[in-house]
């Protein structure tokens, strides 16, 4: 399986700060894949520099298996919605898709027409005029008409009211059905994702701290509750996410393997949420007591 | 990609021709009238053997029209660069279209290389049709003022303000592409090409070719002013030569060796006459002569006819008039020049923009 993106050492620094520091990460095609962190964990920098918006001040990115917006091609190849969904204000909708078909030679003008009148937008309003949900739309649909084999989203959602970002995620499933095309969506909201990403990609402060398809995560990872017992104490084979303690009883989040037989423990399947929020707050408490990230890092 | 340059500016297109269109109606009403006065003026005083001395009508008719096109050519190029070449890129970067625009499948090279030539060329081409309009429309202004070279003449006529469009344009888009928000750019666009133009009419045109010397006999020599200031230093001013259309740099006295009269010469051959009246409490006197050559408009002393004879009769006996100019014969080549000055420094820009845009935006 061929990576849609591969970076390896990938930095980018601005004059004072940093916005991705040594970011190794390799995303496997044929995915939906959710690309989850807290706010500055260097999500919209990867994604800006994948489709070549930026470029890397240290280290290297390959996007399906080419240096992004290389040439036409290579941009032809990769969609991009933008944080925000940025539009021209005094163009018409009909003129953005005049934009795509004119900018893009394997546009799809029918599916494109096809998609705004599904959505019920009128062709002839500025779209300045659009509310955000619809602006995001229209952005969703220029970025799927030109056929990309990748499709990127940053941030599509998160300006949206929670009826639009459902008729949002709603549309984006309907077009991987549609077509073939991997899709990188970030977000920094678990629940956006949890209902369309099959593949997960956890980045806390430009480290990879979790990925994998999503089935296997949730396979993976059990919450233990029992008796209280010094995390130490657990099986090799279990990895402690998370641990918890009251006077009398310890909560684990326990990466394993191999099924859980110790009869003093309750066992639960882990949310994505709760499995994501732990390995964020494991990186937290990591970083609070300067112990190395990496050596952690499984 | 230059349907998507056109379809954006396309309102603003627009407005600007249809702007054009209400100036040639103007201007092809009123213009056939002043053709009719200066035929009918040639006419005239070539029957009464007055032309040289006779004031042509035209120079005085539709006189605010005048000074609203020479006004409207003067800052059309900066109108141009600041609302067309400032806000080209800025407003991109600005609203974050750039990111809509820059991930289709067009390199940003030729996103903004087709941006500059789609829109540069219009702006050049109705800055040409402006300039073509007032230039039919004045020249029997321009030909009754024999002047071409003038501050407020040479500039608003011809092929240069087509020069300074595309100088303008590039210079607003690349001050856009540095500071990338509109209005910050549009302010930046204006002062930098007022000091641009400037710097260069004083210290550049001038010496686009060297000029022409014109070496006066002593006999043709006359001299029609004398100025005395506060501190008793006397100079005095030659006549210039009837060269009409030329652009005279300066006339200057010199004897047969190149010196130009001392001042104790000065004092001794023109003594600057005392004025009667208190009009010269400045300290300052000056003294202007009659005649063809003269083009001083200065206060007259009474008496300072005889006194300026005399003066001029000591003077010329020694000093002769070289007039530093370029001839009249030199304006389509001036205009060349000054305007292939400014495009290319307009390229210039227009690849430092490029260039930005690809390398150092990101």
């Amino acid at each position: 399986m061929t990576a849609v993106i591969e970076a390896t050492g990938l930095g980018k620094r601005y004059r004072r700060k940093s916005a991705l520091t040594d970011c190794t990460i390799e995303i496997p095609s044929g995915h939906v894949v959710g690309l989850v962190g807290p706010n500055g964990a260097g999500k919209s920098t990867l994604l800006n520099l994948a489709v070549g918006l930026l470029g890397p001040t240290s280290g290297s990115i390959a996007v399906l298996g080419q240096t992004p917006a290389s040439d036409p091609e290579q941009l032809g190849r990769v969609g991009f919605v933008a944080q925000d969904t940025p539009v021209y204000s005094g163009l018409t909708v009909a003129d953005h898709l005049g934009i795509g078909a004119h900018l893009n030679p394997n546009w799809d003008q029918a599916a494109a027409e096809n998609r705004i009148d599904q959505l019920g937008l009128d062709p002839k309003q500025r779209a300045g005029k659009l509310s955000g949900g619809q602006r995001a739309q229209l952005a969703l649909t220029l970025a799927v008409a030109k056929r990309p084999e990748l499709l990127v989203l940053d941030e599509p959602v998160a300006s949206l009211d929670p009826l639009a970002r459902r008729e949002f995620l709603q549309i984006l499933m309907e077009t991987v059905a549609e077509h073939e095309v991997s899709i990188i969506l970030s977000s920094h909201l678990v629940a956006d994702l949890e209902r369309v990403c099959d593949y997960l990609v956890v980045l806390v402060a430009s480290r990879v701290r979790l990925a994998g398809e999503v089935d296997d995560l949730r396979a993976s990872h059990r919450r233990l509750i029992g008796p209280r017992r010094d995390p130490n104490s657990l099986p090799s084979n279990q990895e402690v996410i998370e641990a918890s303690h009251t006077e009398r009883q310890s909560t684990f989040l326990v990466r394993t393997e191999n099924p859980i037989h110790d009869p003093a423990w309750t066992v639960e399947e882990v949310g994505l949420e709760d499995l994501v929020l732990a390995y964020m707050g494991q990186a937290a408490s990591e970083s609070r007591s300067g112990r190395p990230v990496l050596g952690i890092q499984r | 990609m230059i349907w998507l340059t056109i379809r954006q500016y396309r309102f603003s297109i627009a407005i600007v021709g249809g702007l054009l269109a209400i100036t040639a109606v103007v201007l092809a009403i009123t213009g056939p009238h002043l053709v009719h006065l200066n035929d009918v003026y040639q006419a005239t005083c070539k029957a009464e053997g007055n032309c040289n001395t006779s004031q042509n009508p035209v120079q005085g008719t539709y006189y605010q029209l005048q000074n609203l096109l020479n006004a409207l050519a003067l800052i059309l190029p900066a109108l141009i660069g600041v609302f067309w070449g400032a806000p080209l890129i800025a407003r991109e970067l600005e609203t974050g279209t750039y990111r809509l625009a820059w991930t289709q499948s067009v390199t940003r090279v030729r996103w903004i290389t087709i941006k500059l030539c789609v829109l540069g060329l219009v702006a050049v081409a109705v800055s040409g049709i402006f300039s073509l309009m007032v230039t039919w429309w004045s020249s029997p202004i321009d030909l009754a003022n024999m002047n071409r070279f003038a501050t407020g003449v040479f500039a608003e006529r011809g092929i240069t303000p087509m020069g300074y469009t595309a100088f303008a344009f590039a210079l607003g888009v690349l001050l856009g592409v540095l500071i990338r928000r509109s209005v910050p750019a549009m302010a930046a666009t204006l002062v930098a090409f007022v000091v641009a133009r400037y710097t260069l009419d004083d210290n550049v045109r001038p010496h686009l070719l060297s000029p022409l010397l014109l070496v006066l006999s002593n006999k043709a020599t006359q001299i029609v002013g004398i100025i005395g200031s506060p501190n008793g230093a006397t100079s005095v001013q030659a006549g210039q030569p009837g060269l009409p259309n030329a652009w005279i740099y300066s006339t200057n006295l010199v004897n047969a060796a190149g010196q130009p009269p001392t001042q104790a010469f000065l004092n001794k051959a023109c003594p600057v006459p005392s004025p009667s009246g208190g009009a010269s409490g400045n300290g300052n006197v000056h003294v202007s002569g009659g005649g063809p050559f003269s083009n001083v408009a200065t206060h007259q002393a009474p008496g300072g006819q005889n006194s300026m004879q005399t003066c001029s009769n000591h003077v010329t006996a020694v000093f002769h008039a070289v007039v530093t100019y370029q001839p009249a014969g030199r304006y389509w080549d001036f205009q060349l020049l000054e305007t292939a000055l400014y495009v290319v420094l307009a390229l210039i820009l227009a690849g430092v923009s490029v260039w930005w845009v690809r390398s150092r935006l990101t």
